[in-house]
């Protein structure tokens, strides 16, 4: 483990030292090569790129070191087991699928409630592998995938750095982001969501819809529009795109930097984009019909107006006439659309906003309405600590970066500036977010890092230059003519000179500790596939807990094939994927009312919970439980969650009943109900009687650390079906109703 | 030795023990009686020999025997219990309450008939089948209204009632016309349990005391709560007789006159041995005891029962009923079975017709809702065997080509798109090529 991780670091701090000493090493090559200094440059440049695509790749392997090739998490198991019905049934049917599997008795129409876009991927992967001849299994594909786009995405990276600033940015940007821990946390080997193909998908969107700005060609727009349809398919956050462009191409609008460029990249872009959006099923008609899509509308109508009063002004020559007519025009175009949209929301063509929209706007709306949204734990906001955990020196080259792009402002920073600062808005309202934060601060911070860097070697370097030759031919690839003309200008100071070499040394010495920084970061936190436990054990070994895979291949062999299991909504894709039994609710939330019945028989006395589990045709139930083994993110303390959102549904399901004086706890102390709810005592049935830690009372909790409070549990209703051997997940079967009562 | 004479005796007894209750024969055929005294095997003969007339097999044993057991093997031996030894503290051999209870939950049928004085674990008994026997161990049903006359002028503890429930199925089409006698402790049922049915009730005028002491307290059953004799039929549809008398068995209950008090007729005969023996036979499952089989579904003009429906899907479902005759099995006919169709709530909730030989069956459009549904009849009628039927079957939506192609209402719309691009093509060639 240690010999990956340093193997690693070398790589990266390699990588970004040959970017910055590129010059020394090009008159090595050119004396050995004989190469002239454009084909040198365009040599390293592709060296550079193809190392960190390398990079980019093998540093999100460590889970499959460490562990095994192993899909992680919750959602993955989902769209594992979607993939795999691609590609065994074929396309139509994985369109047409209705899955009895889940959210029994209601099922779920799977072709039309997901983004399809990461499953067609790996599959199209596979098929293509197929056909070449490789025989992999679609699960290593699966596994793969992530880290295979994560590479794709220093690609693009590249080009967008290039594309806003210069290709030395382009080059920092891109080995940033191959390493940058807040896109590891979604894309290592394994995690098989659709973040991992969505940042690759929004980042292209954005750099075609940049170029097309730029050149104002057809083109790109139609590029980006395809770009955007990618997005669409993968991931819900398209959102964010359909929002920021508008927004983007309002802001040009208003600082008057309204352009027939931009009017061809939107239009097109816009109009092509929602039509191929259409496509997907599960977006639909939202685009014309939903309050998140309305802003892009309402933009493309007023680059109509902006239009024709371009026409009306080329036509006009009197400038009276034609600010009367401005006046007009614009305060009709704004009463119209104004009107549209209240009649529009008023008929109900237009849904309102949804939940998830408002919480990332007002970031306390989902505690107070939603508990669902507010219990879901990538929903929390963003501490300070996982920013910096995640960012590192990025969190203070972002600044850096927006002064340089404010310094040389031009359509393209502009567009980096809004996605910076949007982006970085909502990684602070959602921690999942940050996701989508990452490129654009990556982006930025290596505008600041390329910039900063490039002028230090310059004022370095200058005193070189003087003493040979003006002609500059030792003058290396990252320099170019105008900050030459600008370095000479600054006739060099030793002191100045020495200051320069101190600082470069100051910002390897950063770089490194970013580089030394993320790869412990990918081998510590995020490598983890959570389906399979590792703690240390009492003398630094490593001890495995493979306790839920070995729950749910007990339900797979000793369970009849209809079962239903209910359990806490988290596990239900694992259950479905992995156990291959059908499930009440799972992890697409998409009815609250249902999980709520499942919140709410957790939360009742055994009895009243055997009602509702015999209405749900409910066979066994599944818990989760740490307090063997000290694994703390088990049910009990998700309980009030549950006790939440039940209550949210369920007034009869009340919060106080299960708090002491507002404080929640299990041992002596805990409130009556909390004792005797089923999920009290599911959790620590028989957990009286063991001893857990030495010199401890048995029935001692160690993930909570108290003594439990209620060690006599009975069971009248349920019998114990299968505990796994570290207690981790309890399985239990609902009896059949008493033979002569 | 012992255990090799036993060895010997049953290897004859193998092919028996193997053909236990099937659902094809209901009937109980192998019955072990538990009696308290082997004299009660004659003075009860009449409702022992009416048994062995229609075939069981009867296997008299002392409650306290220590040879006797239920089962042997993972097998029972039995496919019935009758219980006439109401004194019994403890049987012998393996039996015990939990055994009994074992016996019954595994779809065996049980006769219990306690006494005044009766014994701790045959009240136990009847509690865990859902009815209390008063707890006063003196207590005895005294009615000072609807007595039998007798020829001693007793104490009114000797009741003639003709409160039967009113059931063919139970009781048998053939009217009772005396009245049934009852000397014995009375009970009452337990209002959590809704399988237990009153057979035979008090009248209004009775109550539950010890007819030696004076009444002080009133007493705690009272009136048509009290019940003589009742009967459970669990979910597994094992059967249970309980009564609070076990002379009510006897010849001589069922030979003697009875004229019930303030009533002019006076019968020749009572009424308890048409009443038990028909009891007797509801409980062995001659009677009232359905089968349900060949459960059927297919789409509209198809055969063969499909994985799936779709919403708006016509379909057909049928399914067989019969009831045992007590040697074969007839046609169940009735009208009011229902089949559902259902999911969290019937969705579908329909009468099926019958062809009078068996088969019930009927035809209804899959409603315009997808999810997981069951076909479910759920036939519950009194003294009939309860069916509770299910099948599981997904409805999906439409897939993607099962929509009509084209769209009478979407004519314009096709017609717009169409013009609008041959007018686009029209306007660039004439703008490019005009000039």
């Amino acid at each position: 483990m240690v010999g990956a991780g340093t193997g690693a670091k070398k790589t990266t701090t390699g990588g970004a030292e040959v970017v910055k000493s590129g010059s020394g090493f090009s008159t090595m090559l050119k004396l050995k090569l004989k190469l002239k200094t454009k084909q040198q440059e365009l040599l390293l440049r592709v060296s550079i790129l193809c190392l960190v695509y390398v990079l980019a790749f093998v540093t999100r392997l460590f889970s499959v070191l460490r562990y095994e090739s192993m899909i992680h998490e919750f959602d993955p198991y989902f769209n594992y087991r979607t993939t795999l019905y691609l590609t065994e049934k074929g396309f139509y049917e994985f369109w047409n699928w209705f899955d009895s599997d889940s959210w029994y008795p209601l099922g779920r129409i799977i072709g039309g409630t997901l983004y399809p876009g990461l499953m067609v991927t790996a599959a199209v992967i596979y098929w293509l592998l197929r056909l070449l001849s490789f025989a992999v299994h679609i699960r290593e594909v699966c596994v793969l995938t992530a880290p295979f786009f994560a590479s794709n995405t220093t690609i693009v990276a590249y080009f967008f750095g290039k594309e806003i600033w210069d290709s030395g940015a382009g080059l920092v940007a891109a080995a940033l982001i191959a390493i940058c821990p807040g896109y590891i946390s979604r894309s290592v080997a394994g995690s098989y969501d659709n973040e991992g193909v969505a940042i690759f998908a929004l980042l292209f969107t954005f750099y075609l819809f940049v170029k097309a700005v730029n050149t104002g060609s057809l083109a790109w727009a139609l590029a980006s529009a395809f770009g955007y349809f990618y997005m669409v398919s993968a991931w819900g956050g398209y959102v964010f795109i359909i929002n920021l462009i508008p927004l983007y191409v309002l802001v040009l609008l208003v600082t008057g930097r309204y352009s027939m460029r931009l009017y061809v990249a939107y239009n097109s872009m816009y109009v092509v984009g929602m039509l191929l959006a259409m496509q997907i099923r599960f977006v639909g008609f939202q685009h014309v019909q939903s309050g998140e899509h309305m802003a892009a509308m309402g933009v493309f109508f007023l680059m109509q107006v902006f239009y024709m009063l371009d026409w009306v002004k080329y036509l006009l020559s009197d400038t009276k006439l034609f600010q009367a007519f401005l006046r007009i025009t614009v305060t009709t175009a704004l009463a119209v659309g104004a009107i549209a949209l209240g009649l529009g929301t008023a008929s109900g063509y237009i849904s309102p906003w949804t939940g998830r929209f408002y919480s990332l706007l007002d970031p306390t709306y989902a505690k107070d309405h939603i508990p669902i949204i507010a219990s879901v734990s990538e929903h929390q906001p963003t501490a300070w600590s996982s920013f910096m955990f995640d960012f590192h020196i990025l969190l203070f080259l972002f600044p850096a970066g927006l002064y340089f792009c404010f310094k040389r402002l031009s359509d393209a920073t502009i567009f980096i500036v809004m996605y910076g600062l949007t982006s970085m808005y909502f990684a602070g309202v959602m921690v999942r977010l940050i996701l989508v934060a990452t490129p654009a601060v990556c982006l930025i911070s290596a505008i600041a890092v390329s910039a900063t860097i490039k002028n230090l070697t310059l004022v370095a370097r200058a005193r070189n230059n003087n003493k040979v030759t003006h002609s500059g031919s030792l003058k290396g690839s990252t320099s170019s003519s105008k900050a030459s003309s600008k370095a000479s200008l600054d006739q060099s100071q030793p002191i100045q000179r020495n200051g320069a070499i101190a600082l470069l040394l100051g910002a390897f010495y950063l770089l490194s500790k970013y580089a030394t920084h993320c790869t412990w970061v990918t081998s510590e936190a995020y490598s983890s596939p959570s389906i399979v436990l590792a703690a240390r054990g009492a003398h630094g070994n490593r001890v495995i807990f493979d306790d839920y895979r070995e729950a749910y291949f007990w339900l797979r062999q000793n369970t009849p094939q209809d079962a239903k299991v209910m359990s806490w909504w988290d596990y239900g894709y694992q259950i479905t994927a992995m156990g291959n039994r059908t499930v009440i609710v799972d992890n697409n939330t998409w009815n609250n009312t249902h999980i709520a019945t499942v919140g709410r028989a957790m939360s009742s006395y055994e009895d009243e919970a055997y009602e509702i589990m015999r209405s749900l045709d409910v066979d066994y139930v599944l818990v989760v439980f740490g307090g063997v083994t000290g694994y703390s993110s088990d049910d009990i303390n998700k309980f009030l969650w549950m006790v939440r959102i039940g209550g949210g549904v369920f007034p009869v399901i009340k919060e106080p009943d299960y708090l002491v004086n507002g404080e929640y706890r299990v041992d002596k102390g805990a409130a009556p109900k909390m004792l005797n709810c089923l999920m009290y005592k599911l959790s620590y049935y028989r957990f009286g009687e063991l001893t857990t830690e030495y010199g401890k009372p048995p029935g001692y909790d160690r993930a909570r650390g108290v003594e439990i409070g209620n060690k006599d549990i009975k069971l009248e209703y349920l019998e114990e079906a299968f505990t796994t051997s570290n207690w981790i997940v309890r399985i239990y079967k609902v009896k059949p109703p008493n033979n002569r009562w | 030795m012992s255990k090799l004479l036993i060895f010997l005796t049953l290897i004859p007894l193998l092919p028996i023990l193997t053909t236990s209750f099937s659902p094809e024969n209901p009937s109980s055929r192998r019955v072990l009686v538990l009696l308290d005294d082997l004299a009660l095997k004659s003075s009860h003969s009449v409702f022992f020999n009416s048994l062995q007339s229609r075939g069981f097999d009867l296997d008299f044993k002392l409650a306290d025997d220590p040879k006797i057991g239920l089962h042997r093997y993972g097998q029972y031996l039995y496919d019935a219990l009758i219980l006439f030894c109401p004194t019994t503290e403890r049987f012998g051999g393996s039996i015990d309450l939990a055994a009994i209870l074992d016996f019954v939950d595994s779809g065996h049928d049980l006769i219990i008939a306690a006494d005044s004085n009766a014994s701790d674990l045959i009240r136990e008994i009847a509690t865990e089948s859902g009815v209390d026997f008063d707890e006063d161990p003196a207590a005895l049903v005294i009615d000072h209204i609807s007595y039998a006359v007798s020829n001693t002028e007793g104490d009114h503890t000797l009741i003639a009632s003709d409160e039967y429930i009113k059931s063919d199925v139970i009781l048998g089409s053939k009217k009772i016309e005396a009245p049934v006698l009852f000397q014995g402790i009375g009970h009452s049922l337990n209002p959590s349990n809704s399988l237990v049915l009153k057979v035979l009730s008090a009248s209004p005028s009775a109550y539950s005391s010890n007819p030696k002491s004076k009444l002080s307290n009133p007493p705690s059953l009272t009136g048509s709560a009290i019940s003589l004799v009742s009967i459970v039929q669990a979910r597994n549809n094992a059967r249970i007789l309980i009564s609070g008398s076990l002379s009510m068995f006897s010849n001589r209950f069922f030979r003697s006159e009875v004229q019930k008090a303030g009533s002019p007729t006076k019968h020749e005969k009572s009424g308890n041995e048409q009443f038990l023996t028909e009891l007797s036979k509801w409980v062995f499952h001659e009677r009232g005891h359905l089968k349900a089989m060949n459960v059927r579904h297919h789409k509209a003009g198809e055969a063969d029962e499909p994985t799936i429906y779709r919403v708006n899907d016509d379909l057909e479902y049928s399914v067989e009923i019969y009831e045992w005759s007590g040697t074969s099995w007839e046609p169940y006919v009735a009208d009011d079975v229902q089949v559902q169709f259902y999911m969290m709530s019937p969705y579908v909730l329909k009468n099926l017709s019958t062809d009078k030989k068996g088969s019930y069956f009927t035809a209804f459009k899959v409603p315009d809702v997808y999810g997981v549904f069951q076909f479910k009849v759920e036939y519950r009628r009194l003294g009939y065997t309860s069916l509770s039927l299910s099948k599981q079957i997904p409805v999906r939506p439409f897939k993607h080509n099962e929509y009509e192609r084209f769209i009478p209402a979407a004519y314009p719309y096709y017609g717009a798109a169409f013009s609008m691009m041959t007018g686009f093509f029209i306007f660039t060639a004439v703008h490019l090529y005009s000039k």
